[in-house]
């Protein structure tokens, strides 16, 4: 039983190993510490959000409005820093207090009119996505001072491989993930509540609570992976990130953890963005293939894993009828 | 009370909505309600509604059943984007117009049955079977674009489906009209529709008192996978030409959007076409206000953003218990009042 717990995990490590060593046959140069610097660089704002993502789905939600969060946040910061002389850190905790609190009133509107998070959060989508636009339509360049500062900030790893400041970021959040999920009181509350909803609340989980953590969280990362992606852009727009939340199902998808809730590891997540991030990095290896290759590769893992899962599900399923039947065979025995 | 058909009677406030949307229109630009004839073809912002809200429609049409099943179907979108690119490069490669939309159709069916194949047999959460298509579409009809916005201006029985007329209405009016009328017999003159609300109010129940689930919902987003399809060849047909990236972007968004608004519950277990184009000629009608009013097209996130959460409190299980205790004190009030006016007669 353990075993098959961590099995979709281990399944997508193998996978990310496969990966990896396709790459280096086919490209000896992608193994370099300068290839690993990039590809976290590229996908931290995905990281960032995907794990806020990992929660919601380990509860048994989903959050469609991660990508429009992160153009706001984006677009608030770029416009903020033009016409305003706050410091950009004023500006981030302004910024993260908003998205926190937009998060958590979708989680209490789930809660309280006990509607579909799919519904809610597609509303959040389009409001988050439209409240962009009407603060501007252009692309707001960022020119602070202070952005080139932090833009500047990096690790040299051996074989001369930078870690940015938002690899960094991204890192540290996984990590926090990971123990939250794994080490605290809240985390245990998101696994129940995504068991079994009925279970969770017969055993006293604050339910309400819980719901409006898990979506004030998702809406925290979202604001900081809007951070961290004007960091990289160095611009606000209100078409930035488009189909983000779509990249992040994916991600924690395919690190193995199950749709329906209650199952999975923050650290799968982190997995499956390296794997997408492998595909593209060949992509850009190769030249020749065109970046909608990516998306197709992307559908087929989606598709290969929870094909897995289904058939994890349907083993341990038949091996407790085959239990019951044995044990309903030998009474006398127990 | 009794000369009113059923139909406008459960579809009141759609209707309300609807005709509010529309008088605003009128007032904003007074000639909104005018039609002309000009070249054999009917004029008008009306008409322009019905004209542009076609491929809502459609995708309505099919994403009503499978959101009656208690399903979704995240793929529409996507799927108009392939079926749109076939279309494009068998007609652009010298097929005939009927091979064409023989293909593009087949297409879309195919599809839909991957989608049914994922959720009735492999009983995958529709959201998720429906999400891988969703996110490998668009790379699939890049890949037979071969990545170019393939355009067939010279082709202009394709295009026929898209700006053509007939009987003085334009073509997309007339095919979702037919095939809103088509889906409305077969569901409703048969036990089909029954049979559909069955799986959406418990799939296990309705499978152990024989109702043959796997299939049903198996030709439900088959025929979603269809709709779509039909609407993907209006789409290039209307702009001559593929593009893999934008065709049908953020359709699927809209046509759940017009499901719900229509009065179906994302709940599953009853639906209403009617409800769902009325739905769609709601959304379709806004966007036309608001490019008239002269406001920036941006305005229609926050617009529907507002709209689904209206109904979402209405809808609510919570407000739904307080409507229903609001109702049952109002009829004990008025039973009161009848057995006191007895007491004094």
């Amino acid at each position: 039983m353990k075993n098959s717990k961590y099995l979709p995990l281990m399944a997508t490590f193998v996978v990310f190993v496969l990966a990896y060593i396709i790459c280096i046959s086919v490209f000896p140069n992608m193994l370099s510490t300068r290839v690993a610097g990039n590809l976290l660089t590229d996908n931290a704002f995905l990281g960032i959000t995907a794990v806020g993502m990992t929660f919601v789905i380990l509860s048994g939600g989903i959050d469609l409005s991660v990508g429009s969060v992160i153009a706001f946040t984006g677009v608030f910061l770029s416009v903020v820093l033009r016409d305003t002389s706050i410091h950009p850190l004023v500006a981030f905790a302004m910024v993260l207090v908003l998205t926190t609190a937009f998060g958590a009133a979708m989680g209490g509107v789930i809660f309280f009119l006990d509607m579909p998070p799919f519904i809610v959060t597609l509303a959040g989508m389009f409001l988050a996505r439209g409240i962009s636009y009407l603060l501007t339509t252009d692309s707001v360049p960022i020119t602070h001072p202070f952005y080139s500062t932090l833009q500047d900030i990096f690790i040299r790893m051996p074989g001369n491989g930078r870690l940015t400041l938002i690899a960094i970021i991204m890192l540290v959040v996984f990590a926090v993930g990971i123990v939250l999920a794994q080490r605290t009181r809240f985390g245990t509350y998101v696994y129940a509540l995504g068991g079994n909803l009925t279970s969770a609340q017969l055993m006293g989980v604050p339910v309400a609570k819980t719901t409006i953590g898990i979506y004030a969280l998702s809406g925290f990362l979202a604001g900081l992976s809007g951070i961290v992606f004007s960091l990289y852009t160095s611009a606000g727009y209100s078409l930035a990130a488009v189909g983000v939340e779509l990249d992040a199902i994916a991600a924690v998808v395919i690190g193995g953890t199950l749709l329906t809730g209650g199952y999975g590891f923050v650290a799968g997540t982190f997995l499956g963005i390296c794997i997408q991030g492998l595909i593209q990095t060949y992509i850009v290896f190769d030249g020749t293939l065109s970046s909608w290759w990516t998306k197709i590769v992307i559908g087929l893992l989606l598709f290969g894993f929870i094909a897995l899962q289904r058939g994890l599900m349907w083993m341990s399923e038949r091996s407790a009828r085959n239990k019951r039947h044995a044990s309903a065979a030998q009474p006398s025995s127990a | 009370m009794m000369a009113i058909p059923t139909i406008v009677r459960e579809r009141t406030p759609q209707l309300v909505v609807l005709a509010v949307i529309l008088a605003l229109n009128a007032i904003i630009s007074p000639g909104f309600f005018s039609i002309e004839i000009q070249n054999g073809r009917l004029y008008g912002s009306l008409i322009d509604v019905l004209n542009r809200g076609a491929p809502v429609t459609l995708l309505a049409i099919g994403m009503t059943l499978v959101i009656a099943t208690k399903g979704i179907d995240l793929s529409v979108g996507a799927v108009m984007a392939i079926v749109g690119a076939v279309a494009a490069s068998l007609i652009t490669s010298g097929y005939s117009l009927p091979a064409t939309l023989a293909g593009a159709l087949f297409v879309g069916l195919a599809c839909g049955i991957w989608n049914g194949a994922l959720v009735a047999l492999l009983d995958i959460q529709p959201i998720i079977a429906t999400l891988i298509l969703m996110v490998a579409g668009r790379g699939i009809a890049q890949l037979i674009t071969e990545g170019v916005i393939l355009t067939f201006n010279d082709k202009p029985e394709l295009i026929f489906v898209g700006s053509g007329s007939f009987l003085n209405l334009p073509m997309p009016v007339i095919i979702w009209i037919v095939l809103a009328i088509l889906a409305i017999l077969v569901v409703r003159r048969s036990a089909l529709g029954l049979l559909i609300e069955a799986i959406g109010v418990n799939r296990r129940a309705s499978t152990l008192s024989g109702v043959n689930s796997r299939v049903i919902l198996l030709a439900v987003y088959a025929v979603s996978g269809l709709c779509a399809a039909v609407a993907g060849v209006i789409a290039a047909a209307d702009i001559k030409g593929a593009d893999a990236n934008n065709a049908g972007l953020w359709l699927e968004m809209d046509a759940i959007l017009a499901v719900v608004i229509g009065g179906t519950s994302l709940l599953g277990g009853r639906f209403s076409l009617i409800g769902s184009l009325m739905g769609a000629m709601i959304i379709q009608s806004l966007n036309t206000g608001i490019l008239l009013a002269g406001f920036p097209p941006e305005f229609n996130l926050i617009i529907k953003a507002a709209i689904i959460l209206i109904i979402l409190i209405v809808q609510s299980p919570a407000s739904q218990t307080a409507m229903a205790n609001f109702r049952a004190n109002r009829q004990t009030m008025a039973i009161k009042t009848e057995s006191r006016e007895h007491a004094a007669r």
